[in-house]
């Protein structure tokens, strides 16, 4: 064998980018409102950690918007992503590594030590008793950062793709549901004595909708409780089934869903960190159906119990259950997949953990409409696409390949064909006949890819 | 079956997958100079931009080559024998072979300026113009590009992205004026201005002045204007790569000449890509074609004739596509910048945004000849079937939605094309129109 590969390749590596002064002041404010967080959450005097909370959000949204407009607001309205692999904050350098911990951290205290966070939870209290009739707790407190988080990197998101009717509607569409369907409505239900409820959240995402315990309690509350049990079961089977056939997997995804919301907002910066590698796409596999497979199990199993059919099924479902809802539903969901946003891509919880996008995503593979298409024989394999897909999809392999683009995981937000700067990729809905036949103007190669 | 290739540009690795599925139990050698690893070329831009790393633009992963069992050798080639049928390396070991590809590329090209051997001064073609490039102009705040082609367009792009003032030179009094009609340079020279590019116009370089440590430190013009310069970039074109076909004794011009079925005038030596040279193009086509798909084309059809399914070249209906500072430009079919004297030629501007779609037609039967598209994504297979089937003009306007590749929600200008359309030729009565849906019922 003459595989001489000794050789030094050249390579390149850009030197790094320094903050340019002009985005010094935000920054000072953005590090100044953390400051003022950490110090209401020390303080004990209410009034005045209220006013410290008020003063960390003014200076975190200023500083966020103010170096939004920096970014993006100066230069033409255009894709730009400079200096996105030079930058640490984006390159999971040193800042990248201090916001994962700092986000990693945060969900440590939120779920482990909430004590912690009882002055900031405290200092809620008015805003919770205006809104939902009640005290705040953890979930409250959580609930209002995460919002904040959407609706003020959304205008981020907005402001950075003002040249793109696809991104602006995305947008204002995943904020619009954060804000009405993920803070209002269930803080308004609880407000009227009813059971909190998250209409955009179903089974299996959200699994203990479909819990027995979960249903019974719901159908316990009234003609509101029962058109939530019918409401969950018809956007899990019928409708999920049904605007997936038509759109794919992105009405849910990249429009609605919550966590996604948090993904295209807040995320959008850490697009191109997710791993591309085939090997990154074998544990996708290897975690997200299994995880799918144990809460359909799971489901199931539950309702066996409940049926009385099987008196001795209590000893699996109880730490089944718990299991889950530890390692899948807290651990990996917010720890891992928004804790690690900076060093491992915004949808880490998307790709490898979330049970409803294993479901779309069979879906969408293999009843649906929705296809990338690649235009002709244009593609310069640059690699673009690929880089800001956030779903990990080694995208200009197909577009190299002149392969309409069928994957379960994509989730349709559209970056891979904004960033292609030859017009290649558009995302479709056609006809099901043809969807998977490739251009005539590459003939496929049968060498593998993946 | 010994199959060695010089080159590991698209057009040889894409000989080389070619050939792994044509002939699975050949061996195939890639021998390659500049990197280990195959990486696209028109992607060098985007490292320098900062949106890509190298990993990133690797057509393939690395295990890729193992695993399809293609030898990658990192060396260059210095000499072939084509009698003993053997490729020297630089590494002192030589290859034989069965059959040999030449897919060796291109040099940058440059005229004899003076001052051009200054430091700081340097063309655009690989990773080493690259790393060259991204040192030299690390920390300076002017610079000056020559040439208006392509290439001079991303080193312009590159350097404002560091906020670098770029003062462009192009000999032409419109810009890309042998390329493009008059509509189209003006659009793309208000745009680049607008990024705050100094695009000089009918404006010719004659000497690069240095300083006393070798440096650049200005150009001069041909009106002899002095231009302050703390890099220039030389961006007037490339060449075929000869230096291993001379060395091998192959017949040269321009390119490596090649026939029909891309063999060299040795036997079992072939060239191909941007390196080459046709004996005979067809009509309407150039001798040596130096763009990304036609050298995959190439690369895939030699392979054919290699593992013995003899094919000749075919290149099919033109195409090209290229990006100015976010302004898309794709174009299918022929538009010359001035159209022939049976050719009619349509064009459509949006009255305040950037977008741009010129359609050229043949004035006896109006079958449509050629589209130019900016800041608008059109569609190629369509086009493809359009040009190949010689449709009138009259059904390419009524289908246009047929034809629109822009993203979902993005405004659809068909309408106002057809209006522009009746406006300007009054004469021909367009079909009714087609909408593009929702749904995707094209
Ligand atoms: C900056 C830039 C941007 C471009 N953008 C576009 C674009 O957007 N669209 C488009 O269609 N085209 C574009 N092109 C042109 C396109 O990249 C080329 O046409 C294409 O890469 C040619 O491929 P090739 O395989 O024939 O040669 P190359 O890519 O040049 O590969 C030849 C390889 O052979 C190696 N080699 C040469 N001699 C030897 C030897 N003796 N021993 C060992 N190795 C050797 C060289 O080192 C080189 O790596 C661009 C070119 C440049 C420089
Ligand atoms: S493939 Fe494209 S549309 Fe799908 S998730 Fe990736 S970037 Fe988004
Ligand atoms: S961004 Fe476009 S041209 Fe580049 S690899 Fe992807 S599809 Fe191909």
């Amino acid at each position: 064998m003459m595989n001489d590969l000794s050789a030094p390749s050249l390579g390149f590596s850009p030197p790094a980018a320094a903050t340019p002064p002009g985005e010094k002041p935000v920054l000072a404010a953005v590090a100044l409102g953390l400051l003022a967080l950490v110090a209401a959450a020390a303080d004990a005097d209410a009034s005045r950690a209220r006013l410290t909370l008020y003063l960390a959000v003014a200076l975190l949204s200023g500083g966020a918007l103010g170096w939004a407009w920096l970014t993006f607001g100066r230069s033409a309205a255009d894709w730009h992503p400079h200096d996105l692999w030079r930058r640490s904050s984006t390159s999971r350098g040193a800042v990248a590594w201090a916001t994962g911990v700092a986000l990693t951290g945060f969900y440590v205290v939120l779920y482990w030590f909430p004590w912690l966070l009882e002055n900031l939870i405290r200092a809620l209290d008015p805003a919770s008793q205006w809104l939902r009739h009640r005290v705040a707790d953890q979930w409250f407190l959580y609930g209002t950062f995460y919002t904040l988080a959407v609706l003020v990197l959304g205008v981020r998101a907005l402001w950075k793709y003002r040249f793109s009717r696809y991104h602006l509607a995305r947008t204002m569409s995943v904020m619009f549901f954060q804000l009405g369907f993920g803070f209002l409505l269930p803080g308004l239900l609880l407000a009227l004595q009813r059971p909190e409820y998250y209409f955009t959240y179903f089974w299996p995402l959200k699994y203990d909708y479909l819990f027995p315990g979960t249903v019974a309690q719901l159908l316990h509350g009234g003609g509101l409780g029962v058109f939530m049990v019918f409401w969950g079961v018809v956007m899990s089977f019928v409708a999920t089934p049904v605007l997936t056939y038509f759109f794919g997997k992105r009405w849910y995804c990249a429009w609605v869903c919550g966590c996604g919301g948090l993904a295209e907002t807040a995320g959008d910066a850490y697009r191109h960190l997710s791993d591309k590698s085939r090997q990154a796409w074998r544990w996708e596999v290897r975690l997200i159906y299994p995880i799918l497979g144990l809460i359909t199990l799971l489901t199931a199993l539950l309702w066996l119990g409940a049926s009385g059919a099987v008196p001795a099924l209590g000893v699996v479902t109880g730490p089944l259950g718990q299991f889950y809802g530890f390692v899948i539903g807290s651990v990996f969901s917010g720890i891992v997949g928004v804790g690690f946003y900076p060093l491992m891509g915004s949808r880490v919880w998307c790709r490898f953990g979330c049970p409803m996008a294993a479901y779309l995503g069979l879906l969408q593979k293999h009843f649906s409409r929705f296809r990338i298409s690649t235009n002709g024989g244009q593609c310069i394999s640059c690699g673009n696409c690929s880089n800001a897909c956030e779903m990990g999809i080694d995208v200009k392999q197909y577009a190299q390949r002149g392969e309409p683009i069928v994957r379960a995981a994509c989730v349709g937000c559209g970056l891979c064909a904004t960033a292609c700067p030859r017009g290649v990729l558009n995302l479709e809905n056609g006809p099901r006949a043809g969807r998977l036949a490739g251009s005539t103007f590459i003939h496929a190669d049968s060498l593998r890819i993946l | 079956m010994h199959f060695v290739i010089i080159g590991n540009g698209i057009t040889g690795v894409t000989a080389a997958i070619t050939a792994r599925r044509l002939a699975p139990d050949a061996r195939i050698t890639l021998v390659a100079a500049e990197s280990a690893h195959h990486y696209s070329r028109p992607a060098l831009m985007y490292l320098y931009l900062g949106h890509l790393r190298y990993a990133d633009v690797k057509p393939y992963e690395d295990w890729f080559w193992a695993e399809n069992r293609l030898e990658l050798v990192h060396a260059e080639a210095t000499g072939v024998d084509t009698t003993a049928r053997t490729v020297q390396l630089t590494t002192g070991q030589a290859l034989d072979y069965d059959y040999l590809l030449l897919a060796t590329g291109s040099v940058v090209r440059t005229a004899s300026w003076p001052g051009q051997q200054l430091g700081g001064v340097q063309g655009f073609y690989g990773l080493p113009d690259l790393e060259k490039m991204s040192q030299a102009t690390q920390g300076i705040r002017q610079a000056v590009v020559v040439g208006g082609g392509l290439i001079g367009v991303e080193l312009a792009e590159m350097l404002h992205s560091r906020g670098i003032r770029v003062m462009w030179l192009v000999r032409e009094p419109r810009y890309w004026q042998s390329v493009l009609p008059p509509e189209e340079s003006a659009l793309l020279a208000a745009h680049i201005r607008s990024y705050g590019i100094d695009l000089r116009l009918a404006t010719e370089l004659r000497e690069i002045l240095g300083d006393d440590q070798g440096r650049v430190r200005a150009v001069v013009t041909t009106a002899g204007q002095e231009l302050p310069a703390e890099w220039v970039g030389l961006a007037t074109g490339v060449q075929p790569n000869l230096a291993l076909a001379r060395a091998a004794g192959l017949e040269t011009d321009l390119g490596i000449l090649v026939n029909e079925l891309l063999e060299t005038s040795a036997p079992n030596v072939y060239a191909a890509g941007d390196c080459a040279q046709h004996r005979q193009p067809a009509p309407g086509e150039v001798a040596v074609e130096q763009l990304w798909y036609t050298g995959r084309m190439q690369g895939e059809t030699v392979a054919h004739t290699i593992c013995e399914q003899p094919t000749p070249y075919r290149r099919g209906q033109w195409f090209n596509s290229a990006k100015f500072f976010a302004l898309e430009y794709q174009t299918y079919g022929r538009v010359p910048a001035q159209p022939a004297a049976d050719t009619a030629s349509f064009c459509w501007q949006h009255p305040t945004r950037k977008h741009l779609l010129r359609i050229n037609f043949r004035r006896a039967d109006h079958v449509v000849t050629g589209v130019n598209a900016l800041g608008l994504r059109q569609r190629q297979p369509v086009w493809e079937r359009w040009l190949g089937e010689q449709t009138p003009i009259g059904v390419v306007l009524a289908q246009l939605a047929v034809a629109n590749f822009d993203a979902e929600f993005s405004r659809q200008h068909e309408p106002a094309i057809r209006r522009e359309f009746a406006r300007q030729f009054p004469d021909i009565v367009l079909p009714a129109p087609r909408r593009k849906g929702l749904l995707g019922a094209w």
